[in-house]
């Protein structure tokens, strides 16, 4: 049966040019796929974006959707021009966890796929800005439908809503020789741990983890995660000393001392008379700019470990914040160690649930109740790692000053 | 019709990525030495254990249909064994262990009319967020955006020309869910939320919206003798905020949403630390179907970028060495008061020196 097709004059011109257009792809779903439901569900669907584009505003409003025995992991999407584009009246898109750094192989992509066309509108992003692979559109009925079909084959949702999210981790030791700790282990055992507090949001608001496996930060998780694990190393960076000969050799003394020597922020590299490096390690802040620009010669050490950052998030409510150094170092060697992280995060997670406002980020809570409040908290003792400089203002009690001292150096004989 | 037999879900969580994984990257998983770029948007990973990996990096229109999603695992059952890798930033990435297969996947995956490029030096695909098509308070398209600005930036993805990687975002809303970037377009509104008053008693929790305002401007206030919301438009930023909790307060506006072009956003720690973008332009018309005007500022701001940049600068790096005031002239923009922050630890960002550039 023919379908009367929206006229869409202006979503057309996104057809024009020549990257990859979305609305093309959109359309081959209105006229070529056999199944009907899917081919009014989709003009419908491009009826109303063409509507949004007209009148410049969006007409999807949220709700309450779930699938049984979660609370979330559904993004609801009810239509508030159903009357005029029925068919894509409910649009919910479903959230799925992806594996850890986002492989797959094209027989798992089409189980998904096939899945999708039976229950779905047949539109899928890989991935969202948190993480998740977005099946995007499906009635409340078939959401469940879907879910149970793909849950059978091992696969489960994201979050969404105030909850531990989806979890993201950078491709790292699978092809980066950057790498400097394992991350698909640090991000299925953080995620996975909260399992229960993914599909069934009882925080005050969103928690993310983000694994990134050196400086470079690919995931983007020092800007974006409540709980941000990037990796380093503490003994020296390695230097193939005749690989870097050859570079300078091909390059010229003068591109390496523009790009490589005074660029390093805190002056730890010189050009020795014979072309070979020197790197001063104790300055070296592992900022990882000179292994970028010779990743042949240079390398991480050996004695690799995490830097924790705690409280990244965009703007709502009190403006952007960075994660902030919590735990410099850990090494991720030992089951022990890896317990350690998840205890950590547990230990965060639960004092940020006591004490955290409604909708207030980790970060949020930090900078209201300050961080040594938190550190105090969570039981971690202060580092000058934790800070750019020491405090300013001279408006503060100090009658513990000499105990803190003493536990200081109590610390520090101890390490 | 019987009603269907509720099971309860098998709670997997992240799955194992280790059975999807290239053989050759599991095999040496963690034992990586080196990587070369042998051209834009190849790159040749080498292990310790003397195996290597090509990675063939392509750009999708990120919403894929079923025949597109088909088409690209297609290409990976052809050339890659059967698996395939995705970015943070929503490219597509085939491996292969034998070098002589690149050429001949290169051309499948162009043939198939998706784009080759994205590493190094390039202008990666944009990374962006869900607007009309899906999202409930969006004030733009992101994916239209996003594809016409693709359209004209396919040079600068299948090339490495620019000073070091450039990556941009777009947000559909104040949010800004799109992320941080060296350049971010972004929704800006404008005007206060406009009221409808009949339905905030119904759908609206007060006291959470009113929770929710970032500075304090909204009242409950009973309006034609029903319980409903105010704001005080003086104090009102226009941030959206109340709008996802209380959609009776609609904040988007077909003619008072504008894009606002930020600058200087970058995640990695190498050579500064990381940074926060920094807003250079707005008023910029929210113009569907193709955006034309956020599209020439962005390439006027990328031109500058690769004239003015030295090597391994971002474009926030750059900007910083040649002073911002320099910048809004090279770029051919007014500072105004706009410019200047007023928001918590506003004074950081004054300049407390007569560290000046005539
Ligand atoms: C009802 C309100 C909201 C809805 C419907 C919503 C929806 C979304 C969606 C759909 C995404 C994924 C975007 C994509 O990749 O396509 C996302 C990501 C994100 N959202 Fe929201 N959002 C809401 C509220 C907020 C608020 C209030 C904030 C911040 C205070 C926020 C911050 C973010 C951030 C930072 C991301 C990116 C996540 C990341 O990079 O890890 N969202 N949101
Ligand atoms: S964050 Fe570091 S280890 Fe991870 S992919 Fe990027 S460069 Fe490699
Ligand atoms: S990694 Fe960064 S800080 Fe360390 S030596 Fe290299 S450039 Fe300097
Ligand atoms: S940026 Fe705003 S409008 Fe766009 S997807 Fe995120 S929350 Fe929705
Ligand atoms: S738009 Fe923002 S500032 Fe204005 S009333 Fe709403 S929450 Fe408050």
């Amino acid at each position: 049966m023919a379908i009367e097709k929206h006229h869409t004059p202006m979503i057309d011109q996104l057809e024009s040019g020549p990257w990859p257009s979305f609305i093309t792809g959109i359309k081959r779903m209105r006229d070529e796929h056999p199944d009907g439901r899917i081919n009014e569900v989709v003009n419908d669907l491009l009826g109303q974006l063409e509507h949004s584009y007209e009148t410049r505003k969006g007409y999807w409003k949220g709700g309450t959707v779930s699938v049984y025995g979660y609370g979330g992991g559904i993004i609801p999407r009810f239509s508030e021009v159903a009357k005029a584009f029925p068919k894509s009246k409910e649009f919910h898109t479903i959230r799925v966890q992806p594996p850890a750094g986002n492989h797959y192989t094209t027989g798992m992509l089409r189980q998904l796929a096939d899945s999708w066309e039976k229950f779905g509108s047949g539109l899928v992003t890989f991935h969202g800005q948190t993480g998740n692979i977005m099946f995007i559109g499906t009635d409340t009925q078939r959401t469940q439908d879907f879910f149970d079909d793909i849950n059978d084959y091992g696969w489960d949702l994201g979050g969404a809503g105030p909850c531990v999210r989806t979890a993201m981790s950078c491709v790292g030791a699978a092809r980066c020789e950057m790498s400097c700790v394992n991350e698909q282990k640090a991000h299925r055992l953080l995620v996975n741990n909260f399992t229960d507090d993914v599909h069934r949001p009882a925080l005050p608001y969103k928690f993310k983890f983000k694994v990134s496996g050196c400086g470079n930060d690919c995931q983007n998780a020092i800007e974006r995660a409540d709980f941000a694990v990037i990796g380093t190393w503490r003994d020296d960076m390695k230097v193939d000393q005749e690989e870097f000969k050859k570079y300078v050799a091909e390059k010229g003394r003068q591109h390496v001392m523009d790009n490589i020597i005074t660029r390093c922020p805190t002056q730890a590299l010189a050009l020795n008379d014979d072309d070979s490096l020197k790197v001063n390690n104790r300055d070296c802040v592992r900022c990882m700019h000179c292994l970028n620009v010779v990743p042949k010669a240079l390398h991480p050490g050996d004695d690799k470990g995490v830097t924790i950052c705690i409280g990244g998030k965009r703007t709502l409510k009190i403006g952007d914040l960075m994660g902030t150094v919590v735990v410099p170092f850990k090494k991720l060697e030992t089951e022990e160690d890896w317990e350690s992280l998840v205890e950590m995060a547990e230990e965060i997670i639960e004092f940020w649930a006591e004490n955290a406002l409604e909708h207030e980020r980790c970060g949020e809570m930090i900078e209201r109740i300050g961080l040594v409040n938190f550190l105090e908290g969570i039981g971690i003792e202060p580092d000058a790692n934790m800070v750019n400089e020491p405090r300013q203002s001279s408006y503060v009690r100090m009658d513990g000053w000499d105990e803190a001292a003493e536990a200081y150096f109590a610390r520090k004989a101890e390490a | 019709m019987m009603a269907k037999e509720m099971r309860e879900p098998i709670e997997t969580g992240c799955p194992d990525a280790f059975q999807y994984m290239h053989p050759v990257m599991r095999k040496n998983y963690g034992m990586w030495k080196f990587h070369e770029h042998p051209r834009p948007g190849v790159l040749r990973h080498v292990a310790y254990s003397g195996d290597e990996i090509w990675t063939v990096r392509a750009g999708t229109q990120r919403i894929l249909d079923l025949y597109t999603l088909r088409k690209l695992c297609d290409i990976g059952d052809q050339f890659a064994d059967g698996f395939v890798h995705f970015t943070i930033r929503s490219n597509i990435e085939y491996m292969v262990a034998d070098g002589s297969k690149v050429d001949g996947l290169i051309k499948a995956i162009e043939d198939a009319g998706f784009i080759v490029g994205g590493t190094k030096n390039s202008v990666t695909m944009i990374s962006h967020t869900q607007g009309w098509l899906h999202c409930d308070i969006p004030g733009t398209d992101a994916s239209g955006v996003v594809k016409s600005m693709m359209d004209e930036l396919i040079d600068e993805f299948r090339e490495c020309n620019m000073p070091n990687r450039v990556h941009i975002t777009t947000s559909c809303c104040q949010i800004n869910c799109g992320g941080q970037g060296d350049i971010a377009i972004n929704v800006q509104h404008t005007k206060p939320p406009k009221i409808n008053h009949d339905l905030v008693g119904n759908i609206c929790e007060r006291p959470s919206v009113v929770a929710r305002c970032p500075v304090a401007a909204i009242r409950p206030a009973m309006v034609n003798g029903k319980p409903s919301l105010e704001v005080d438009e003086k104090k009102c930023i226009c941030c959206g905020a109340c709008f996802p909790p209380c959609p009776p307060m609609q904040i988007n506006d077909a003619e008072h949403t504008k894009l606002a072009i930020w600058v200087g956003g970058n995640h990695s720690n190498a050579r500064g630390k990381p940074t926060f973008q920094k807003l250079v332009a707005a008023g910029i018309p929210n113009n569907p179907p193709r955006w034309p005007e956020a599209t020439a500022l962005v390439k006027r701001i990328l031109k500058a970028y690769k004239e003015g940049a030295r090597d391994w600068e971002r474009v926030g790096e750059w900007v910083e060495r040649i002073g911002w005031s320099r910048f809004f002239e090279e770029v051919e923009l007014p500072f105004t008061k706009y410019h200047i922050d007023n928001w918590r630890g506003a004074r950081k960002s004054f300049n407390a020196s007569n560290h000046i550039r005539f």
